[in-house]
């Protein structure tokens, strides 16, 4: 058919491959930078700290996002998954000596278990249900932790190697958001977002929900233990009281900052509230002002996010990228 | 021939409430079949029953010889019934183009490692799904409007959209529910030769509720009445035209 050939290829294979280099050029470029600031010494240790820990936050908001905002599952556990990564990869690498990658592939695969386990009764609710419902359930999985011994209970679980460097989880975030962005743009990511768009369509269109949400909910589930499993080799005491509810929503509140269904906007988010309350260290009383202020000027002005279901890609500028655009736009 | 769709005597009680009472119809392949009757007769509910949003509190629905009371409704869709919504149900926040690729999901041959680390036939398979998607939305001239979002076209092009999300799921019969609800007369008219085309082109067989009787006697072989979840009369457009009950159901008067 001669007209099909015309037709405008809105998501060609070499356009996919050419962004994607792109993003690879630019990860590299951005990991070279920071880690020549730390060898000459223009970062110093706080902000070195604080760097990991946006890179964590951004594995955690945006396996968040992958629930709540592609999925439309309203989560408030991911702490309770961050957890699980924690302790089940300090107990590998302290009590039994293995690396670090092995702490994080099996503490992941540990919360994506409890995920899966959890997700499949949890899912069935809806809304506010859901939310009621994963809240209890990061809380439990808290208490539990707080009343294992082996574990150290309440005081922490102490003398973990300090294993987290910034190539380690400059690397996990971006194979995190490598494996999310490829998630949500194949037919399994579609199936999510029509989810979340419409049950009853979605399933009218032969997708199976409660597999989807189920899948959703235990990928989210996976990365939240891998970025625990980071979290707790970033200093040399864990302990139950970094999992509450608050560290939940805190996750949620990048997640909402930046724009629910963005990966953008989750690192943009994660990036923000973290790198704030980093710089309000000094003065923990405005601390709390200004983020709630924030917030609040956030709901005023842009209630979806600040990137809110779009990806930065689909802005101008990046619309104007000739190399991109000759076979067609990326989205 | 066997019948493509057949359901016996299937009853649906809301509560004390019959839906659909006694209720039996059949459709052969290729068939073009109207269903119609004053609102709240049940149509829906009988859509809802051949879909799997509803299961029947009893009788029995055989698709292609095989019971599908019990099944899941993307599993349902999965052995080939499509349909389109009364109250549009589009994926609103989403491009026209991603409306249709979502519904070749079952369609699609890679699996999730392949998807995530895009390999093996990731590529052209997205490739395939998109092509398909395309030629789809030119049929329904929704072509130029591809990268639009689904909630801002308007209300006949959504109509349209939805017809075509549903044939992108490779149908054997398609149900549509008031596909000329909201359209003018000239819409209606292109909706109606649209589907004649479509069931000729598909190989469809086509089962539509519709409360306007221009369509529904234009286009329609065989025609089923609905009062009060019954059946009153089954026929060709002319026989129901000519049938006192469908009349009096329609016009009201002394039963």
């Amino acid at each position: 058919m001669g007209e099909l050939l015309q037709m405008k290829k809105y998501n060609s294979k070499s356009a996919m491959q050419k962004f994607d280099f792109l993003l690879l050029a630019c990860s590299v470029v951005l990991f070279a930078a920071i880690q020549a600031g730390f060898s000459m010494d223009l970062i110093g240790s706080f902000w070195k700290l604080n760097i990991i820990l946006i890179c964590i936050n951004i594995i955690m908001s945006a396996s968040l996002n992958l629930i709540n905002g592609y999925t439309g599952q309203f989560s408030l556990g991911h702490a309770g998954f961050m957890a699980v990564g924690a302790y089940v990869s300090v107990i590998l690498t302290t009590n039994f000596g293995a690396p670090l990658i092995a702490g994080m592939v099996l503490g992941g695969a540990c919360a994506a278990f409890l995920g899966c386990l959890i997700g499949l009764p949890t899912l069935r609710l809806n809304g506010d249900y859901l939310a009621i419902a994963t809240l209890g359930l990061g809380e439990i999985i808290r208490i539990v932790i707080m009343n294992i011994e082996y574990v150290g209970g309440a005081a922490g679980f102490t003398g973990i190697p300090h294993l987290t460097t910034f190539p380690w989880v400059f690397v996990t975030m971006i194979v995190t958001l490598f494996f999310i962005k490829n998630f949500v743009n194949s037919t399994h990511g579609r199936a999510c977002i029509a989810v979340r768009e419409n049950e009853i369509a979605a399933a009218a269109m032969g997708i199976n929900i409660t597999r989807y949400k189920v899948m959703a909910f235990t990928i989210g589930a996976a990365f939240a233990g891998i970025g625990g499993a980071l979290f707790a080799h970033c200093f040399y005491i864990i302990n139950p009281s970094s999992f509450t509810f608050m560290q939940s929503f805190n996750f949620l509140i990048m997640v909402v900052m930046g724009g629910l269904g963005s990966l953008t906007g989750s690192i943009a988010g994660a990036f923000v509230v973290t790198a704030l309350s980093a710089a309000l260290a000094s003065w923990p009383e405005f601390r709390m002002i200004i983020y709630a202020l924030a917030l609040i000027f956030l709901m005023f002005y842009r209630p979806q996010g600040l990137f809110g279901y779009v990806e930065l890609t689909a802005y101008a500028p990046f619309n104007k990228l000739k190399f991109l655009n000759k076979e067609g736009g990326q989205k | 021939m066997e019948p493509l769709l057949k359901a016996t005597r299937v009853n649906e009680m809301f509560g004390g409430l019959k839906a659909v009472s006694n209720f039996n119809l059949h459709i052969d392949p290729g068939e073009l079949v109207g269903l119609i009757g004053p609102n709240g007769a049940g149509k829906t509910t009988a859509f809802n029953l051949f879909t799997g949003v509803y299961q029947p509190t009893e009788g029995q629905i055989e698709f292609l010889g095989k019971s599908i009371v019990g099944l899941k409704p993307h599993q349902i869709t999965q052995r080939g019934i499509a349909r389109t919504f009364q109250n549009i149900r589009l994926f609103a926040e989403l491009s026209v183009l991603d409306n249709v690729k979502i519904a070749f999901h079952f369609h699609v041959r890679y699996g999730l490692a392949e998807a995530v680390m895009r390999i093996g036939r990731y590529y052209s398979e997205e490739q395939r799904i998109e092509n398909e998607a395309m030629k789809l939305l030119k049929i329904f001239k929704l072509d130029s409007l591809a990268e639009e979002t689904a909630k801002n076209l308007p209300y006949g092009a959504q109509r349209r959209l939805e017809i075509a999300r549903a044939l992108a799921a490779s149908p054997k019969l398609l149900l549509l529910d008031e596909p000329a609800a909201g359209m003018n007369p000239q819409e209606t008219q292109e909706l109606m030769d649209m589907i004649h085309w479509i069931r000729d082109q598909f190989g469809l067989t086509i089962l539509l509720i519709e409360h306007d009787m221009s369509l529904v006697m234009g286009i329609c072989e065989r025609i089923y009445v609905l009062e009060y979840g019954e059946i009153i009369a089954q026929g060709t457009p002319a026989e129901i035209q000519h049938n006192p009950e469908v009349i009096r159901a329609y016009l009201g008067g002394e039963a």
